[in-house]
């Protein structure tokens, strides 16, 4: 009995949460569209998550490219394919590895902080007092990190991107002995539109993601440093599980057809 | 009758967390231009009270009232128009920690767009003096301000909008006496200079006799007693007499388990 009973409380637990992300996340991407907007926030945000996000996405992305060149140059010596690095380095960097280390990365900065801040707001009653304050919390704290995220993750990728490449070439030039014009030459051979685009658009979903569940988590944190704590845990997790998810849904989406 | 509509008129407010009923069955009214202070207990749901009426927590039952209209699941914009009637004091102060002094105070002004960002600091300025604060503190962040400072910052801030209702809740929680009875002080000199109505929640005697015109006892989620100031030691009720002579003995029984 206790077993189903548990399996039950949890089955109810899940489709609770479900709900009220998904109308968490409807009210919050209603207000990103509706006025007021607040243009100060949203600029200092995009500032927090694009601009001081560069350090750690950029030594993500450089050992990232370094890692991946000399990997695939041990497993396709045995087949005299060498050759093909710089193939593997730029496709699975621009549809793979930026978006996704790029996101995991800032999930765990912005992710954190975003939840541990509104949180604190929570507990603190400062979210009550916007709202006595006739300023609605969606529209003044969620929707303008949400934007700053959907806005901040592409260009994110694309420097992780170029940056993840370049470390590839480093390895292959100057560890393995590559010639450098033909290993740029067969980057940019193998360089396509598609899947720089391809993860361009994983990067906005990410970026959404990230926020979202920053906000969400912060948001209905309660409980004083306690709940905080397991709001910025929960957001940090949960933003991580859903990047690797949608990561596959968008896989199949732009490439399983 | 010939007293005017009360300034809030509630009824039968119902409202429970899970199996515990909070608040059941109360009434209360709050006349225009009176102070009414609210006491009763930790966790005798005055705090739950106020969040009622400023919609912060939805009711399970009953009518709120705000000068005779209904505030109950009320759509955003109607709330949000009531809410610029309303000033409110946080018992933690609840200062937005990454905006500095002025800002908090003029917050909700530069909300609704009255003022430009010149014009708000000024605003602001003129608060704090009403507040007993300088000038120079406006620049500070509320990190940098100690308990009672940010307590009168937060009071410029419920006083910023000329709001025509203002809730306290529990103003003196945490301050030293002395201090506690500065900001006393200043919410009967706010309170009569804005014109305002107050109603207030504490636990705390001194502060409830100090700022009353008259008080309520909140206890097991009704209203048991509610008279003038003055008569507060004769109310006849154990129950009062319990609290305001702060007796462990009592009809009273404390639940000392949550």
């Amino acid at each position: 009995m206790g077993f189903v009973q548990t399996i039950g409380r949890l089955a109810l637990t899940f489709l609770r949460t479900t709900g009220r992300l998904g109308l968490f996340a409807g009210s919050a991407f209603a207000h990103c569209v509706r006025p007021p907007f607040y243009w100060r926030i949203i600029l200092k945000q995009m500032i927090d998550i694009g601009y001081f996000s560069l350090p750690v996405v950029g030594l993500t992305a450089i050992f990232a490219g370094m890692v991946l060149a000399l990997q695939s140059y041990t497993g396709f010596a045995r087949f005299s394919a060498e050759g093909a690095i710089a193939n593997v380095v730029v496709v699975s960097l621009t549809r793979e590895l930026g978006p996704v280390l790029a996101g995991l990365m800032v999930a765990g900065r912005i992710g954190a902080s975003l939840a541990a801040e509104i949180g604190t707001m929570r507990v603190t009653e400062q979210i009550d007092a916007l709202t006595t304050l006739s300023t609605n919390p969606m529209s003044y704290l969620v929707a303008p990190r949400l934007i700053a995220g959907l806005l901040m993750f592409p260009p994110l990728v694309l420097v992780a991107d170029i940056i993840g490449v370049f470390g590839g070439y480093l390895v292959a030039v100057y560890k393995l002995g590559f010639n450098a014009s033909i290993y740029l030459q067969n980057t940019w051979d193998f360089l396509e539109a598609g899947d720089v685009y391809s993860g361009l658009v994983k990067a906005a979903v990410f970026g959404v993601i990230v926020t979202l569940m920053g906000c969400y988590h912060g948001y209905h944190s309660k409980g004083g440093a306690q709940g905080v704590g397991a709001a910025t845990t929960n957001a940090v997790v949960s933003a991580c599980i859903l990047i690797l998810a949608f990561d596959y849904v968008l896989t199949e989406m732009f490439f399983a057809r | 009758m010939t007293d005017p509509a009360p300034k809030i008129r509630i009824r039968d407010l119902h409202r429970s967390f899970g199996p515990k009923r909070v608040l059941a069955g109360l009434d209360l009214d709050v006349k225009v231009g009176e102070s009414l202070v609210v006491i009763g207990g930790s966790g005798s749901g005055k705090s739950v009270l106020i969040k009622c009426i400023l919609g912060l927590l939805p009711i399970d039952g009953g009518r709120i009232e705000i000068d005779g209209e209904s505030v109950v699941n009320i759509r955003a914009e109607a709330r949000e128009r009531i809410n610029r009637k309303i000033g409110m004091l946080f018992q933690g102060a609840a200062l937005f920690d990454s905006l500095p002094v002025w800002e908090n105070v003029s917050f909700g002004l530069l909300a609704q767009k009255k003022v430009n960002r010149k014009e708000a600091r000024e605003v602001a300025i003129g608060k704090l003096a009403q507040v007993g604060l300088g000038a120079d503190v406006a620049d500070l962040y509320p990190a940098e301000l100690s308990g009672g400072m940010q307590k009168r910052v937060a009071l410029a801030r419920a006083i910023a909008g000329d709001p025509e209702i203002i809730f306290f809740d529990e103003p003196t929680t945490g301050l030293d006496p002395i201090m506690a009875d500065v900001i006393n002080d200043l919410i009967v000199k706010i309170t009569r200079e804005v014109g305002a109505t107050a109603l207030s929640i504490t636990h705390d005697m001194a502060s409830a006799r100090k700022i009353a015109d008259r008080i309520a006892m909140l206890y097991d989620g009704r209203i048991i007693w509610a008279g003038p100031t003055a008569e507060i030691d004769r109310s006849g009720n154990d129950h009062v007499d319990q609290f305001i002579h702060g007796r462990a003995e009592g009809p009273i029984k404390m639940a000392v388990r949550a």
